[in-house]
């Protein structure tokens, strides 16, 4: 797979498709969208970077172990529910702030982090399996 | 995502209202604590030397989190928490009852003495392929599944454990691990998937997958809905996830495969939820289909415990002789639930924690004696007592207990059960008990002569040398032997303990007082 056309487009589709799951993300919580479906995005971005430039390549750019991204969504995703600790209201309440930024009234919410926390389980556990094959591809 | 900070509708027909006292956290808290610890160790999984110093910590404060429970569940009754303030049915109820909180406490005992045993039965390659995340996430599955007050959730809390006992099986990936792995995997797929089409069923009959729900719907539905066709089809799921005869056989292909602490905690524990879940679904929801259906269970029950026994006896490896005494104690739990009676139902309860501890510290045993005599071989295996006479009382122990013989904890629940079916003239499964212990008795005598008081084959009585244990597996093992010998000879608390959540399962008019307050007052 490693064709001079497919390896020159590969970086751009790879950094269109990670933005895009991003907004796909962010736009889950009224619309279509949302963590999981944002993260099998970013994870299938990864998967085409690592098919045509190497495993190695992706290992590098992702930095942590995917397994380690996993695990930190994870742990983000309960911790979204402990918020609600504080607030005396039962577990995993979604909890909403509205501050403003530059004059515009942003509602940020636990559910964000939660969702936050399930594209990152997703692309961890999704990429950390499509790069193993991969690996076990070129022996 | 614009932002509205004023609510749409008036949230108090959704919501509950209510602040949340901190004691109830107690019903969230152990299962969020074993997923937060599960995530930060798979963060650390390459640490292998911090891992253990932060699993074993963090499953003790479990063991303190759910006695806390279990306390509080003793002081002020059945607790519920609802899930994103969502009101009960439709969100997700946790109900933690007595049995829940008893159950809880006891597997939080023994995951861990698993944890303090992995200490020196894991190595690091197992601890890199994530033994303490596994750990932690398995011990999520099963406290999930014992608090949650929802069928659906139920079903989620199962497939956690299943997950998570999946990569505890394949540790290392040994060839000989992989094949007891897909045995074991695709049994419990078809069991799971049961459970699920069961669930399916359910909620197209009921509209409602809320266990407290159900409960009070299925006396008005008894009467048009196909109701027995439902409960035997859980039976069937949960009776192959307990490993009850005849859908036993998955139990011993798979459990002697895999690490010694990993088959120890799936003796203790795995089957565990399936009783578990028998008693939640068959005791407390369809007591009137459970009535039905008793002397089919009763049949399988007395088979169950003595085709276990008999398999336990024809083994030459004592994991899998191990493998067949724990399908035998299934047994002798089903016994209980077949009677259905508040004496039955309690000696299934006060037998099934006896055997979460008991099983658990057997297989402990047997790996620590493994490591001193170098062999699970029948035929190989002698000499233990002379290398370490602690570890062969230990295990003596172990084996009276087992087999249900004075003074260990073995024997309350056999004589609870017994008396329970002769009071309903069921003599032959009074006596199916008896001879199974009978036969128990036969077992680990055969195999505490043959392996312990055996000189090693080939070695005459001088020659042996005294051997020591590790800090590690002695605590361990020590402190699981020490709760069988307490329940042993002051069984009371116990007993009135499996007594009151016995009786919370035949009379569940407090579970659904605590999930519907306001509905139930009206």
């Amino acid at each position: 797979m490693r064709t001079v056309i497919f390896r020159s487009i590969a970086p751009y589709l790879t950094s269109l498709m990670v933005l895009f799951s991003v907004f796909v993300l962010l736009r889950g919580h009224n619309e279509p969208g949302g963590g999981f479906i944002g993260g099998l995005i970013a994870a299938s971005a990864l998967a085409i970077y690592g098919i045509a430039c190497g495993v190695a390549p992706v290992r590098r750019a992702i930095y942590f172990h995917p397994m380690a991204i996993a695990a930190f969504g994870l742990f983000m995703a309960a911790m979204a529910g402990v918020l609600s600790v504080f607030a005396g209201v039962p577990y995993m309440s979604g909890l909403w702030i509205y501050p403003q930024i530059f004059g515009a009234e942003v509602a940020l919410s636990s559910v964000l982090v939660f969702d936050v926390g399930v594209y990152l389980v997703v692309v961890g556990a999704i990429s950390s399996i499509a790069l193993a094959l991969e690996e076990r591809d070129r022996d | 995502m614009a932002g509205k900070s004023e609510p749409l509708a008036d949230l108090s027909v959704a919501y509950t209202m209510d602040k949340v006292p901190a004691a109830d956290w107690l019903v969230a808290a152990p299962v969020v604590w074993c997923i937060l610890l599960g995530a930060i160790l798979l963060m650390l999984r390459k640490r292998t030397d911090i891992q253990p110093l932060v699993a074993i910590p963090a499953l003790g404060i479990l063991v303190l989190m759910t006695f806390a429970l279990l306390a509080h569940v003793i002081q002020n009754g059945t607790v519920t928490m609802t899930m994103g303030r969502w009101l009960p049915p439709f969100g997700i109820s946790f109900t933690v009852d007595l049995l829940g909180a008893f159950f809880a406490a006891t597997s939080a005992l023994v995951a861990l003495g698993a944890g303090i045993y992995g200490r020196s039965d894991v190595d690091d390659t197992g601890r890199r392929y994530g033994f303490y995340p596994f750990l932690l996430l398995i011990m999520a599955g099963i406290l999930g599944a014992f608090m949650t007050g929802d069928i659906f959730n139920l079903y989620v809390w199962f497939e956690v454990l299943l997950i998570s006992s999946f990569g505890l099986l394949v540790l290392g990936s040994e060839r000989k691990q992989l094949d007891g792995a897909v045995k074991y995997a695709f049994l419990n797929l078809v069991a799971t998937t049961l459970f699920l089409v069961a669930t399916g069923y359910l909620y197209g009959l009921f509209g409602t997958l809320n266990m407290a729900d159900i409960t009070v719907k299925a006396s008005e539905l008894r009467g048009t809905a196909p109701l027995m066709t439902l409960v035997t089809l859980y039976l069937l799921a949960f009776a192959m996830k307990a490993a009850a005869f005849p859908v036993n056989f998955w139990l011993p292909a798979s459990y002697h495969t895999p690490r010694l602490v990993v088959s120890a905690l799936f003796a203790g524990l795995l089957t565990k939820v399936g009783i578990y879940a028998l008693l939640r679904i068959l005791g407390m929801l369809f007591p009137f289909e459970r009535e039905e259906l008793s002397f089919l269970i009763a049949i399988a029950a007395a088979l169950t415990m003595i085709l276990g026994v008999v398999g336990a006896l024809a083994q030459n490896d004592i994991r899998r002789s191990l493998g067949f005494l724990v399908i035998s104690g299934i047994g002798v739990m089903m016994a209980g639930l077949a009677l259905g009676s508040p004496a039955g139902l309690s000696g299934a309860i006060f037998y099934a924690a006896h055997s979460m501890v008991v099983m658990t510290a057997l297989y402990f045993a047997t790996g620590i004696g493994a490591r001193l005599g170098g062999s699970f071989e029948l035929t190989s295996a002698g000499g233990l007592y002379a290398r370490n006479a602690f570890l062969a009382a230990m295990t003596l122990i172990l084996f009276l207990s087992v087999a249900g013989l004075p003074p260990f904890s073995g024997l309350w629940p056999k004589i609870m059960l017994v008396k329970a079916s002769l009071d309903i003239g069921a003599w032959w499964l009074a006596g199916a008990i008896l001879v199974t212990g009978l036969l128990t008795t036969i077992t680990v005598g055969r195999i505490w002569v043959l392996a312990y008081w055996r000189p090693a084959p080939g070695e005459g009585p001088a020659t042996m040398v005294p051997a020591s244990l590790s800090a590690g597996a002695t605590i361990a093992l020590a402190g699981l032997v020490a709760v069988t010998i307490a329940a042993g000879v002051w069984p009371e608390p116990v007993m009135a303990l499996a007594q009151d959540a016995a009786r919370g399962l035949i009379d569940p008019s407090a579970y659904v007082l605590s999930v519907f307050p306001v509905e139930a007052s009206q």
